[in-house]
């Protein structure tokens, strides 16, 4: 895994994020390059829809298309569901159409925002 | 240009549609990505309102050569106080829909912050009309 650190931001990919905490990838795999430019956690739609920034990777408990709709609007870097929550069908068919990644790690929230807030900053 | 769409009460699946549709466009156009953002907010949101809270309506989006302004109109039923619909926070969304992450009582001030100008006007029993507009 390669990091490259410029201008006290630290770069990093999705893919390496995957790799790094061992995540679940669910679907949307022609996104895992995308660059992550911060993390944003909320299972409230309109609080993501109104806050949320372009590049953030979102991490919710919620696995309906919704989700995927903002994700694309927002243009994030990825989904991460937590708990073991698994993307239902439509979810993961409108991630693969978007190239926006729908993972999933066992941990509970405050554990992965923890986790990525550290690698991000 | 105008594009119109039915919007369907009930139906979230289909809640997106406009707004990835009208993103689409925007993009071809080569608007600035900063005016496609901030619309694409109020778009979404009216959509859902219209979904989550009514029987059923339609959106029309023109865009011209300056904007894009955007009328969004349901069959009703009409809101009671639009005071306080438009209090961030307030929602009379029903539990499953609040479950689902929506009815935080956040999407018509997220119209009004993501919007150049927008008026809403309401009758009980008759319906809501929003319009809203972003320059380019």
């Amino acid at each position: 895994m390669t990091l490259t650190v410029t201008e006290e931001e630290v770069e990093m990919k999705v893919s390496e994020l995957v790799e790094k905490f061992g995540l679940k990838v669910f679907s949307g795999e022609s996104g895992l390059e995308n660059e992550i430019s911060g993390g944003y956690v909320s299972d409230l739609l309109s609080d993501v829809m109104g806050n949320a920034q372009e590049g953030e990777v979102w991490i919710t408990l919620q696995t309906h298309q919704n989700v995927m709709a903002i994700a694309s609007l927002k243009e994030l870097a990825a989904v991460i569901l937590v708990k073991g929550f698994e993307p239902e069908e439509d979810t993961l068919e409108r991630s693969n159409e978007e190239g926006i990644p729908v993972l999933g790690t066992d941990k509970a929230t405050f554990e992965m925002a923890g986790n990525l807030y550290i690698t991000l900053t | 240009m105008k594009l119109e769409f039915d919007i369907a009460s009930g139906d979230f699946s289909k809640a997106g549609r406009a707004s990835s549709r009208i993103k689409k466009m925007l993009k071809q156009l080569q608007v600035d990505p900063k005016v496609i953002k901030r619309i694409v907010v109020a778009i979404y949101e009216a959509e859902v309102n219209v979904v989550a809270h009514s029987v059923g309506g339609k959106m029309l989006a023109e865009i011209d050569g300056t904007g894009i302004t955007v009328i969004v109109q349901d069959n009703g039923p009409g809101i009671e106080d639009i005071e306080k619909a438009m209090q961030e926070g307030y929602s009379t969304a029903s539990k499953a829909v609040r479950n689902m992450g929506f009815g935080a009582g956040m999407g018509l001030p997220n119209i009004n912050r993501n919007t150049d100008e927008f008026t809403i006007e309401s009758e009980l029993g008759v319906g809501t009309v929003l319009t809203f507009r972003n320059n380019f």
